[in-house]
């Protein structure tokens, strides 16, 4: 029992009219562990979490969380389980301390149990302060970790987090970090959709790379950057006219492109005579590079590499 | 059930934070009356002995009312077009659980404004001669009317998309009392509005009031005002199942 996946969906499919969001998703997680979906925005990520948290029904397929369907069992599995989604869903007139009451409530607790269930998810979160103040005065930070609050009220095993930290600072953004890494260590089973390759790679066990509606790798952080090539060399070029014509020489070999830094990357292995090579075959007036660094390959590369464009800057793909 | 009180609680408490909203709903009949019995009582006859105050205030009484239960469309849009409706869904709170708590705090909010209503009437000259079990019977109706009126509005809540678009049922409900007995005899209508005006639900309800609290013959106008209250609420909770479900399908 135990053994078997927290998560399971086979051939997940969706469609909204003519327009496919989910054309056959499979992913296994594994109970305890943290998984990511990653992908740009409208590769079926949210539609994916809908479907398994029970709010939407798939077209085709099969997906058991918890191990009961969600289709069937879908009482069984709400139970189980809870979604923290992109949009706070905490009632902005009511206190912080009223949304978790109100929550334990309606998973069946009793008042008294509800306010104490409460005043610990508070104090867990760093909201004991702010507990008697309506939720539309909390920063958004603040605001998302109350959300996360009240997902966790009924004590789920399998939490869903639809883009945890999107729109956060990075102080806010780390919070949340320690947050999903503290619920790891509880050992709840966690699923969340990002689209920040640094997220996934920061938090994930396994990580799922969708685009279009399917699941293009999935492994750990570590496989996925190892299918790229294992190092990157970086060119920092003199100017515009210089990053335009080295790209054009790079065409099809290009990993990385950053306009704004004047940056190239492609694949190599890092031989001196192969790097020497391909400095005098695009650069042989030698004015074009100035410096060039060899690193190790980010989930950018892998994602540019999978899925042709890059996950987060739509504008890089639009200057190649 | 108990989905439902512990969501009644939290539409009381949104409601008492909204205050702006119950005032509006207050204040609108109670400066409406103003205008009724100050700017055109005068001209109006209405051939009833009483002052026209005591001939318009169940109009007005109804008019406060709808207004107010309208209201309940704003406050469902807005769970429903925000992220909470998936929290209460991945709770398995029921639809019908969710419009009975906001129906519920509509009930209260409206037994409030009316109450605070016949108190400005009866400082501005409302002599009714109604006996205890009279009111009664007025309070009964108005309930019945409030609990229907809140109930549609919801509805209206389910199928707009924004609350801008939920208030248009507001307006629809401060139409509806002019084209009937509300504030001018039928029979001062042209023709052809007659057939309408006479048998649209608000006009028995009036009726109804108005032969109470004037302890005049109710006639069948008690049992039609609440035949309407009873049919538009039986009508109002099961499409509120059914838009819940597709709305959220």
């Amino acid at each position: 029992m135990t053994r078997q996946p927290a998560i399971e969906a086979n051939g997940l499919k969706k469609a909204y009219g003519a327009v496919t969001v989910l054309a056959g998703i499979d992913l296994s997680v594994a109970r305890g562990s943290v998984f990511a979906l990653l992908g740009p925005n409208g590769a079926g990520k949210t539609t994916t979490v809908r479907i398994l948290s029970t709010l939407t029904p798939p077209d085709a397929g099969h997906a058991r969380v918890a191990g009961y369907d969600v289709v069937r069992d879908r009482p069984r599995v709400r139970r189980a389980i809870s979604l923290t989604g992109q949009y706070a869903a905490v009632d902005e007139m009511q206190t912080g301390e009223e949304n978790l009451c109100m929550m334990g409530r309606l998973t069946g607790l009793g008042r008294v149990e509800a306010r104490g269930r409460a005043r610990e998810l508070l104090e867990r979160f760093g909201l004991t302060d702010a507990a008697r103040r309506t939720a539309g005065t909390y920063s958004g930070g603040m605001r998302r970790r109350l959300d996360l609050a009240a997902g966790l009220v009924g004590r789920p095993e399998v939490i869903f987090l639809d883009e945890p930290t999107t729109g956060l600072d990075p102080r806010s953004r780390q919070a949340m970090w320690d947050v999903v890494r503290g619920l790891a260590h509880d050992g709840v089973t966690v699923f969340l959709t990002t689209q920040y390759l640094e997220e996934a790679d920061q938090l994930a066990d396994r990580v799922a790379v969708v685009d279009g509606g399917r699941v293009v790798a999935e492994g750990t952080s570590g496989e996925l950057k190892r299918q790229v090539a294992g190092e990157r060399l970086d060119l920092v070029l003199a100017d515009a006219a210089a990053f335009a014509e080295t790209a054009r020489r790079l065409g099809g070999r290009l990993v990385h492109s950053d306009a704004d830094r004047l940056t190239l990357g492609v694949a190599t292995d890092g031989d001196a005579a192969r790097v020497r090579a391909l400095l005098d075959e695009i650069d042989p007036d030698r004015r074009a590079v100035r410096r060039f660094a060899v690193r190790g390959a980010t989930l950018d590369d892998v994602f540019l590499t999978l899925t042709g464009h890059a996950a987060t800057t739509p504008k890089e793909t639009a200057d190649v | 059930m108990s989905d439902a009180i512990v969501l009644t609680g939290r539409a009381v408490r949104l409601s008492r934070r909204n205050l702006d909203a119950v005032l509006t709903a207050m204040l609108l009949p109670v400066l409406l009356m103003f205008v009724f019995v100050y700017f055109f009582g005068g001209a109006i006859d209405t051939g009833t002995r009483t002052g026209y105050v005591t001939y318009v205030v169940p109009g007005v009484m109804l008019l406060c009312a709808g207004f107010g239960s309208a209201n309940t469309a704003v406050t469902v849009t807005n769970d429903m077009a925000g992220g909470i409706i998936d929290r209460f869904r991945s709770l398995d709170v029921s639809g019908t659980a969710l419009v009975a708590g906001h129906v519920a705090a509509s009930v209260l909010r409206n037994t409030v404004a009316t109450t605070i209503v016949f108190g400005v009437a009866f400082l501005i000259g409302f002599r009714p001669d109604a006996g205890p079990l009279d009111w009664l019977a007025v309070a009964g109706i108005l309930l019945a009317f409030i609990l229907a009126i809140s109930w549609l509005s919801a509805c209206f809540g389910l199928i707009a998309r924004t609350p801008e678009a939920a208030g248009g049922f507001t307006f629809l409900m401060m139409f509806l009392p002019y084209p009937s007995s509300a504030f001018v005899p039928i029979d001062t209508m042209p023709g052809w509005l007659h057939g309408f005006a006479a048998h649209q639900p608000v006009t028995p309800v009036i009726e109804a009031l108005r032969a109470l609290l004037l302890d005049q013959p109710v006639g069948d106008s008690d049992w039609q005002a609440l035949s309407w209250c009873g049919g538009i609420l039986v009508v109002a909770v099961a499409l509120s199942g059914v838009l819940f479900r597709r709305r959220t399908a």
